[in-house]
């Protein structure tokens, strides 16, 4: 019985805790070079095109490690400046569920890296690449869109807005649609 | 028992030739606190040790006595007991008295302590960061502030005050051949007051668990005559010097473009990071990467291409960068003195 | 309830004489023991104090007997894994630069090593052999509170095996037993892994507070007539005392650990200064807890070593009431010295030379117990036996650790090394030279009082031999590395400072202790399986543990002695006197007068029951669960309260109608 309840509780928390728990501090180039065209839409003449996806989206956005080092990253580079603790500023704001170039992690990546029109400035060479996933994932997890397992939570500071970990879906605010 | 107390203390003494010329022991103090602290230390040891061996020979004595213990355990002397009770008595009370004589020892000691930085007119702000050191030279004229990293000069001689904080999480600073440590906590400011007697330099390493690299974050105090010390403080003040060379220049402009700019200083220059070591005059400084490279051209090649071999988990990413870039980077650095 | 109708086959002092008056209400009464013969009482007993057979039944025991050998087994198995988490640490540390370990993984080892070695094998290994040998030595027939006691057991292990699957699964913590924030608050600590820290330490002191709670009513409420205080064993007041600290230390660890994960969890601000919090916090709650903690170890194994020298010295311990009363004193004085283990954060110096007087203080009513365990040794040669032999080791290691210890207390003195290998050394002499060799020495002392069987005198020697030398060349070491600069919780050291060597040989030690316990082990399935059949009473010991047979039976004693000495079994060489009167088809106790115990009324003593076993896995799952929501407290209430009914649902005795 015990053993039983064991092994289940192995099995369910090996799936989340594996991809959760790891702590890369390398490039991973095996997981490609996030070189892939990014489209800002969707839509597409004669009907819809399977959307790109990187594998490195997949290994940074539920792991707890990359979401906090994205936020430490966001602190230290100055996103604040504009976008001022993901409400917006200057810059949109991060965490409500408008997303002027596409919400997945692909896109806010090709943000990050190449710029957008408007002010958004290229960090292509001026960031690490994957520094630059990790700001994704950052960024996905302001708008509640992160696992609350892996969210980052409340820093030591004053406090601007509650806790990544405890931020309800954006778009939805919480609420099954 | 005999053959363990030989072995422990010929190993001892082998060692201690070896470990008590280090940069970084308490045993080799170089300063009034730290001298202070290793009289305190033998005295501690002196003490202890013959209790031990009044312990152990009482011990022991029963192991020798000619007569078996008795085999009617209840039958006792009670002679024989009132006998012991008196010795038994004795004994706490010269514990007692041993004790009280060791609190006032380490009330007095703390009290000589606590007067040595009392005239001290450098101020010092240490500041503990995942895991190196910011260093900065307090003045009342801001032209003379100074910010550097890891290594902290001082005029030898006298008494310096530094004023410990943490913007991250909890370190302590420890430099054993001066003086005692004190933690580095976030929301506080701790003083502690150093003096090196003599010019020298003393290695020191944090001494609160930090984090994933506590074990490579190093600091060294370099004590030198005031004089040089003040020619080295005007010196740290210039603006970084201008490289020279294709090759430094090149390193210059990738400096600029590529992410070293984001995160640290170099004065003179647009970059103005303030979360990664200052690297105004980093080939002035002995080390690297908080004590744990000494400064050549190699090891800065070597931290520059992967730091997370050499310091793994640290702050410093791998920067792809090819063979030319990485030459002319160094080639930059490296003349920043 | 009635009072016992308690007959003697000895004169009674007269006050117990009356105390056997009064009948119960004929219907609700069985057979009584009284002028039963042995052999139908022994099948009486037997049938009603059984744990049931199959896996069920097994899973449902109440016996205390039972839940210690679990605890035991379990702990000794945690101490394994323990020292293979130290054995690594110290290949890594044998040379400058190695890079055979990663520092996140050497992270989660030191951290593993703290949590494991003090909250899943210190704590509950004395605890256990409280819970085996306290109602044996009071002379009753279960613990206090037996559902209660086979709970904490089941809440231990799920305690221990989530930590330890977290390893497993590269979450566990990384941030130091001790988990000072903020590394190990919300924003340095990501991942669940300081959050597996937080829920294990809140279960695994659920569970030791139960087993407090059960000890403290069987000492106080259950000792045999005659064992008034001044008669309790020596090893008993030890136990008693303990339970008293942990039930006033657990609870400020667990309302630590319970803020860090509201902070983590919640997002509250307890220990963020920012917001009005302050760090320092953090660090005064868990040494609150933390330094009794150290005393809650280490006063069991005084309690042993005082069961251990009478027997082998052939004389009562010297000094009884004053080995006492430094038991209440240190019990006392072990909360007012929390400071010292924070001198370094800079707190203000007048208050901290406070600190240094309380914890030089504490040093007193330690002198005291080691005088009067050496005074007990001076009546003549002793009988060296393998228990003796790690008693000796004990005051060997014990007193340098000791006087290490007064190095420590002093202020200017800690702040040289406080957090180097000198402070490794020191608590390392002082837990295990305090506490594991006298447990090891209680091992081969009790062996034969649990299995039935001796353990090997022969590999005992070579045990001890061999654990001692490999313990002293691991840790004396320590202190000199300690002086010389080198931290402590470092992966690797440069190897310009001359430390390489030096940590050779404190590897070399290290792997030579493991050895030590490798032999060990082999003697206790050797023992098990080959050793020679003891008897009841194979030292000539004098407590009441040996007078009845090895293993006990399941109802501990045929009938319940009355005590007239502190050693009864050499005051009455030839049978003890019993009191009589309890009945026979129900489990009923005894419980006297907590003073004088007089006979008092007679007791029912609870029936196995699975629902322990459901509440422990109810309180699990609503622990696991809450590391990752806070509103597991909520979904979790509901299992909780339903096994809680199960477990207290009327069963329809006489008692539960009044």
């Amino acid at each position: 019985m015990r053993l039983g309840l064991a092994t289940l509780v192995c099995v369910t928390l090996a799936l989340g805790a594996c991809q959760r728990e790891e702590r890369d501090t390398r490039p991973q180039s095996s997981l490609g070079s996030g070189e892939q065209p990014t489209p800002v839409t969707t839509l597409e003449p004669g009907g819809q095109r399977p959307s790109p996806s990187d594998n490195k989206a997949a290994s940074f956005e539920a792991n707890a490690f990359h979401l906090s080092e994205g936020k430490r990253l966001f602190g230290w580079f100055n996103c604040s400046g504009c976008h001022a603790n993901g409400g917006g500023g200057m810059g949109p704001a991060l965490m409500d569920e408008k997303w002027i170039y596409g919400s997945s992690m692909e896109s806010i990546h090709a943000t990050i890296r190449d710029g957008r029109p408007n002010g958004m400035p290229s960090f292509r060479e001026k960031i690490p690449d994957d520094q630059i996933w990790e700001l994704a994932a950052f960024v996905r997890s302001l708008g509640g869109n992160a696992p609350s397992s892996a969210a980052p939570s409340r820093n030591d500071d004053m406090m601007t807005h509650p806790s990544e970990n405890r931020m309800p879906d954006a778009a939805t605010l919480g609420k099954s649609p | 028992m005999k053959r363990i107390l030989s072995m422990a203390f010929a190993s001892a003494g082998a060692l201690s030739l070896q470990g008590c010329a280090g940069l970084q022991s308490a045993l080799d103090p170089k300063g009034p606190a730290a001298s202070e602290l290793a009289w305190l230390i033998w005295f501690f040891t002196g003490l202890c040790a013959v209790v031990w061996v009044l312990v152990m020979i009482a011990l022991a004595a029963p192991l020798t006595m000619r007569s078996r213990a008795q085999a009617e355990p209840l039958a006792i002397d009670p002679g024989a007991d009132g006998r012991k009770l008196r010795v038994v008595m004795t004994a706490v009370g010269v514990t007692a008295v041993i004790l009280v004589g060791l609190t006032l020892l380490s009330f007095f000691a703390n009290r000589t302590l606590a007067a040595i930085g009392s005239d001290a007119a450098l101020t010092i702000r240490v500041t503990g960061h995942q895991w190196w050191w910011e260093v900065r030279y307090e003045n009342a004229m801001p032209s003379r502030i100074l910010t550097t990293a890891n290594e902290i000069h001082i005029p030898s001689g006298e008494p310096v005050r530094l004023l410990l904080t943490s913007t991250d999480v909890i370190h302590s600073f420890w430099i054993p051949s001066l003086s005692g440590k004190l933690d580095l906590i976030p929301g506080h400011t701790n003083v502690l007051d150093i003096k090196a007697d003599k010019p020298g330099v003393y290695r020191g390493q944090c001494a609160e668990f930090c984090g994933v690299q506590h074990a490579n974050m190093g600091t060294f105090i370099i004590a030198e005559p005031r004089a040089k010390f003040d020619t080295w403080w005007n010196d740290q003040l210039r603006p970084a010097a201008d490289p020279t060379g294709d090759e430094a220049k090149a390193g210059e402009d990738l400096f600029q473009r590529r992410p070293c700019v984001m995160c640290h200083r170099i004065g003179g220059t647009p970059a103005g990071g303030t979360v990664a070591p200052d690297l105004t005059h980093i080939a002035s400084r002995q080390t690297l990467a908080a004590g744990t490279l000494t400064m050549s051209r190699g090891n800065l090649a070597a931290w520059i291409a992967d730091p997370q071999s050499i310091k793994p988990g640290s702050h410093m990413p791998v920067v792809e960068l090819n063979g030319d870039e990485l030459n002319a980077i160094v080639a930059y650095l490296e003349g920043l003195k | 309830m009635s009072s016992a109708d308690l007959t003697s086959e000895r004169d009674l002092p007269p006050e117990r004489e009356t105390s056997a008056k009064g009948d119960l209400a004929p219907e609700h009464d069985g057979p009584r023991d009284t002028g039963m013969d042995d052999a139908s009482l022994h099948r009486w007993l037997a049938r009603t104090w059984r744990t049931p057979p199959g896996i069920i039944g097994a899973l449902s025991s109440v016996d205390h007997k039972v839940i210690a050998r679990r605890y035991l087994i379990t702990a000794f198995v945690f101490l394994c894994l323990g020292g293979l988490n130290a054995v690594a640490m110290r290949i890594q540390l044998s040379g400058p630069q190695r890079g055979l370990i990663g520092p996140d993984l050497y992270n989660q080892l030191f951290t593993m090593h703290g949590v494991t070695m003090m909250f899943l094998f210190a704590v509950p290994i004395v605890q256990a052999t409280g819970i085996y040998l306290v109602p044996l030595m009071v002379g009753t027939r279960n613990i206090a509170f037996p559902r209660l006691n086979a709970f904490s057991y089941w809440v231990y292990l799920s305690g221990g095996a989530f930590a330890w699957i977290s390893f497993l699964l590269n979450m566990a913590p990384d941030v130091g037993w001790f988990a000072y924030v903020p590394l190990s608050g919300p924003e340095f600590g990501p991942g669940k892994r300081a959050d597996v820290w937080a829920q294990m330490i809140t279960y695994t002191e659920v569970s030791s507070l139960a087993v407090a709670v059960a000890t403290i009513v069987t000492v106080l409420k259950q000792r045999a007539p005659g064992m008034s205080l001044d008669k309790i064993p020596l090893y008993v007041w030890a136990l008693l005392v303990t339970s008293f600290v942990v039930l006033f230390a657990m609870p400020a660890v667990m309302i630590t650990s319970t803020f860090l994960i509201l902070d983590r969890l919640v997002g509250t601000h307890i220990f963020n200064p920012a917001e009005g919090g302050d760090a320092l916090l953090f660090q005064h709650l868990f040494w609150f807890f933390g330094h009794p903690e150290v005393y809650i170890i280490f006063l069991p194994a005084t309690g042993m070593v005082s069961a251990i020298i009478p027997v082998f010295a052939r004389r009562p311990v010297f000094g009884y009431l004053g080995l006492v009363l430094s038991l209440i004193a240190v019990g006392f004085l072990s909360f007012g010295l929390w400071v010292h283990h924070m001198f370094a954060t800079g707190l203000p110096k007048l208050g901290a030379s406070f600190f240094t007087a309380s914890s030089m203080m504490i040093a007193i009513p330690n002198g005291v117990q080691i005088f009067c365990w050496l005074a007990s040794l001076w009546d003549g040669r002793p009988v060296i036996r393998t228990p003796l032999l790690f008693v000796f080791g004990f005051f060997f290691i014990f007193v340098i650790g000791g006087l290490s210890g007064v190095m420590l207390a002093s202020v200017p003195l800690d702040l040289q090394v406080h957090d180097t290998y000198f402070v490794v050394a020191h608590f390392h002499y002082v837990l295990i030279g305090g506490s594991v060799f006298p447990l090891l020495g209680a091992t081969y002392f009790w062996f034969p009082k649990i299995t039935g069987r001796m353990m090997s005198e022969r590999l005992g020697r070579w045990h001890f031999w061999l654990a001692f030398i490999g313990f002293n060349a691991a840790f004396f070491p320590m202190h000199l590395v300690g002086l010389w600069g080198m931290p402590r919780r470092v992966y690797t050291y440069p190897a310009e400072l001359g430390w390489g060597n030096i940590n050779l040989l404190i590897s070399a030690g290290a792997v030579l202790f493991f050895l030590s316990f490798v032999l060990f082990a082999f003697n206790l399935v050797h023992g098990v399986l080959r050793g020679v059949p003891a008897g009841d009473n194979p030292w000539d010991a004098g407590t009441l543990e040996w007078a009845t047979s090895s293993p006990p039976p399941s109802y501990n004693f045929t009938r319940i002695p009355v005590v007239t000495n502190v050693e009864p079994l050499w005051a009455e060489r030839g049978t003890l006197p019993v009191a009589t009167g309890l009945r026979v088809d129900a489990r009923e106790l005894l419980i006297s007068t907590v003073a004088e115990a007089h006979p008092d009324i007679r007791e029912k003593s609870a029936t196995p029951s699975i629902w322990p076993l459901l509440a422990a896995i109810a309180v699990g799952g609503t622990f696991l669960y809450s590391i990752f929501t806070p509103w597991a407290i909520v979904w979790g209430a509901a299992p909780i309260a339903i096994t809680l009914i199960g477990w207290f649902w009327p069963k329809g005795d006489p008692e539960d109608e009044e």
